[in-house]
């Protein structure tokens, strides 16, 4: 649970010696517990009462870190529930399948798919980020999996709940910080201890809830606080009812043991049915799956998959933005006609969709205006005729371009004149205001 | 130590709404729990799946669609191929037609086509109209008219035609309105507040709060519908009650990941299996973030988006 200031407060000399930077112990004390100040900036608490205090004022869930090198990954660390109320801070990752209990055709299609899944979207490299190796009987079939999944440059989990086994994956794999997922109620002393040999993450599972909290907490006894929930159940609707409540028990509720991320696989609640677990890996990229584990990755999964989730952990406070520069359209050349708009994220994707749609080769040009939509860019003076001027200059737009006309947003025609100052040579024309009537102009305009 | 339940049931309630007729009726809305959180407390109406047709007919649909309406000749016969879509709840019928760029359809036509519609299913029916709010005024009250007494619901009443659509759609002929704004939580309740001062009563508004495509901008469709949906349950705010329903097809459909064709994008792979996860992604984290109906076209979303919500009950 949160601290209040005044519990704060109680701990402190309360001699208002401002040692800490503030004028008073009540001050110092207030700004802690909104987190403004971290608590060791006053030299005078003690470091028994510290710990004490750290242990209560520590976020509700843990950051928890998978993987090593490039595909090191952070998971957790949310102190929210809903992104509004500030923001999601560790995106879900997206994890493919493979098992010794699947047949060999599925597995040979997961690494095709993991390999070929890679493109970038507004500045994020999409990619399988991890591989879910499974155990299910044949173990030498299984380390083989382990084997090949290793060469394939990816965080790994490693599930299985035969600590034998499991040590012998970590020999193959251990070096690349996979998570080792399978301690339950009846295993978790010997895989607790390998997982500590290793130095790596642990994955928890339950029967339920009371059973994987029950395992958390002898976990934790034993010292390990490097953990992941797997929250799968036996079911859609109870892994749905395990992954919201333990997240919501950490955050909302104050329960420490359930404060780490979570293993959401949706290859087990859905087998076979690959649309479900589409779905699946939506509602679980909203509601609080850290890592999803689904038996495939196609094209047509990860384009709405990676964008819902670029979507839903972007920063309220900071608007998408993507690169200035010059987009060429539908096989635009130099010739092409330029239209120009602003770096806000959204206005880049309506507007290069409706031309995308209008099939008209068009330069898009889009010009540093800080993240704003047109009008806001505008009002705030960093949508202008000099603005524009200067992206044309730095950007080299003569230099590239042939084509003298430029479509200008039709929310901003005002300033077609000041444009055309600034840009002796070019015919200005303000589109439409909307971008849904871009696709009838784009055809019928005349250039 | 066991894990302790701390199931989070509000004293507040999501309005309900009923769409159709006697024994052919659907009622949305009724929950006091977050979204889809039936483990907290029973959600005393699942979420409803629409199928989406247009009065275009099949022209330039995906071949799964054209394939499952097979040899629909009419407009009726494809309705009623649309109700007995594995998982259907309602029927949408959308006037694209009707823009004046698109053709321009009488408000005649439109009334002949909404009542053949209407008179082939068995199952309720949400009209939706066109990107013209002047044009959808006069169609949806002259259709109104003609489907009295049918418990139809109107997409959408908005800003600029509020006025008409609320007086020929909620009250001159008692149909439900769909009130309809861009993304934002406050146009919302000041539409709301604008519809209930003309007279139309909250329990005959349903909202439709806007969409995107996943990926194009949807986070502030999900921050908008999570926030209704707290003011709603947590702070019992009375304007906000209303369910909401949220067209999926008409936006994930149009967006390049589902219209890029495979000679142009050969590695994206099947153009209609990536328009159809289009609609699934979206449409499941709309239900997550709190739709109380969602509208798709595609058999295979309508399965598993029905599948799952019942799954989640």
């Amino acid at each position: 649970m949160a601290l209040t200031g005044l519990d704060i407060f109680k701990i402190t000399p309360k001699t208002n010696c401002k040692d800490c930077g503030n004028p008073t112990c009540m001050a110092f004390a207030m700004k802690v517990a909104q987190g403004a100040i971290p608590l060791d900036k006053c030299p005078h608490i003690s470091d028994e009462v510290r710990a004490k205090l750290d242990e209560a004022t520590a976020p509700p869930m843990k950051t928890i870190k998978i993987g090593a090198g490039e595909n090191e990954h952070t998971l957790g660390g949310e102190t929210v529930l809903y992104r509004h109320d500030k923001t999601f801070v560790s995106k879900s990752l997206y994890a493919v399948a493979v098992s010794d209990g699947y047949s060999d055709e599925q597995n040979e299609t997961a690494f095709a798919d993991i390999a070929k899944i890679d493109y970038e979207r507004i500045g994020e490299r999409m990619r399988v980020d991890a591989i879910f190796v499974d155990y299910a009987s044949d173990s030498a079939k299984f380390l083989d999996l382990v084997k090949r999944a290793n060469d394939m440059d990816r965080a790994l989990i490693i599930s299985c709940s035969d600590a034998d086994i499991a040590e012998k994956a970590l020999e193959i794999a251990g070096a690349g910080k996979p998570v080792l997922s399978g301690a339950n109620a009846s295993n978790f002393e010997a895989m607790n201890a390998l997982a500590s040999k290793h130095g790596i993450v642990l994955g928890v599972t339950g029967a339920d809830l009371n059973e994987l909290h029950d395992t958390v907490e002898k976990l934790e006894k034993a010292g390990n606080k490097n953990l992941v929930l797997d929250v799968t159940m036996g079911n859609i609707k109870d892994t749905f009812a395990a992954t919201v409540q333990v997240r919501r028990a950490s955050i909302k509720d104050g329960d420490r043991t359930f404060g780490y991320p979570s293993i959401v696989n949706t290859a087990r609640i859905a087998a076979g049915d690959r649309d479900m677990q589409s779905a699946l890996a939506s509602l679980f990229t909203v509601k609080y799956g850290s890592v999803i584990v689904m038996e495939g990755m196609r094209y047509a999964d990860a384009l709405p998959l990676y964008g819902l989730r670029q979507n839903i952990f972007t920063n309220p406070q900071k608007p998408m933005k993507v690169e200035p520069g010059i987009y060429a359209l539908n096989g635009a050349d130099e010739n092409s006609v330029c239209a120009l708009t602003v770096d806000f994220a959204l206005t880049y994707f309506v507007v290069s969709g409706e031309i995308e749609r209008s099939g008209v080769p068009v330069n898009l040009l889009i010009t540093d205006a800080g993240g704003y939509s047109v009008l806001t860019a505008w009002a705030a003076g960093k949508l202008s005729a000099s603005s524009i001027a200067k992206f044309f200059q730095e950007a080299d737009i003569e230099g590239k371009i042939k084509n003298r006309t430029l479509i200008i947003p039709g929310k901003v025609a005002v300033l077609k004149g000041e444009i055309e100052d600034k840009l002796p040579g070019w015919k200005i024309i303000p589109s439409p205001p909307e971008a849904i009537q871009l696709v009838k102009y784009l055809r019928e305009l005349d250039v | 130590m066991a894990f302790v339940q701390k199931p989070q049931v509000y004293k507040s309630a999501i309005n309900t709404v009923e769409l159709g007729v006697s024994d052919n009726k659907i009622t949305l809305g009724g929950a006091t729990v977050s979204p889809l959180y039936s483990f907290d407390a029973p959600i005393a109406n699942a979420p409803k799946v629409g199928v989406e047709i247009t009065d275009l007919g099949l022209e330039g649909e995906p071949k799964g669609i054209v394939d499952y309406y097979g040899d629909c000749k009419t407009i009726g016969e494809q309705a009623k191929k649309a109700a007995a879509m594995p998982g259907a709840d309602f029927v949408c019928l959308r006037f694209v037609g009707a823009e004046p760029g698109e053709g321009d359809r009488s408000v005649e036509e439109c009334v002949k086509i909404a009542k053949e519609v209407s008179e082939a299913i068995d199952i309720p029916l949400v009209i939706a109209g066109c990107k013209s709010s002047q044009k959808d005024a006069q169609i949806f009250e002259k259709i109104a008219e003609a489907l009295s007494g049918k418990n139809v619901l109107f997409l959408s009443a908005k800003e600029e035609n509020y006025k008409t659509v609320g007086a020929s759609v909620g009250l001159a002929y008692s149909q439900k309105v769909g009130a309809e704004s861009s993304v934002d939580i406050n146009l919302a309740k000041q539409l709301n507040v604008l519809l209930t001062q003309l007279g139309v009563a909250k329990e005959n508004i349903i909202m439709n709060l806007g969409s995107a495509a996943a990926g194009y901008g949807f986070e502030y469709v999900a921050s908008t519908i999570d926030r209704v949906k707290q003011a709603a349950l947590a702070q019992n705010d009375a304007m906000l009650q209303m369910p909401v329903v949220t067209p999926i097809a008409s936006e994930t459909w149009v967006v390049k990941e589902a219209l890029a064709s495979e000679e142009d994008m050969p590695e994206w792979g099947c153009q209609e299996q990536r328009g159809i996860e289009m609609e699934i992604v979206t449409a499941a984290a709309c239900l997550a973030c709190g739709s109380d109906a969602v509208i798709l076209k595609h058999p295979a979303s309508v399965a598993t988006i029905s599948a799952m919500v019942a799954a989640l009950m």
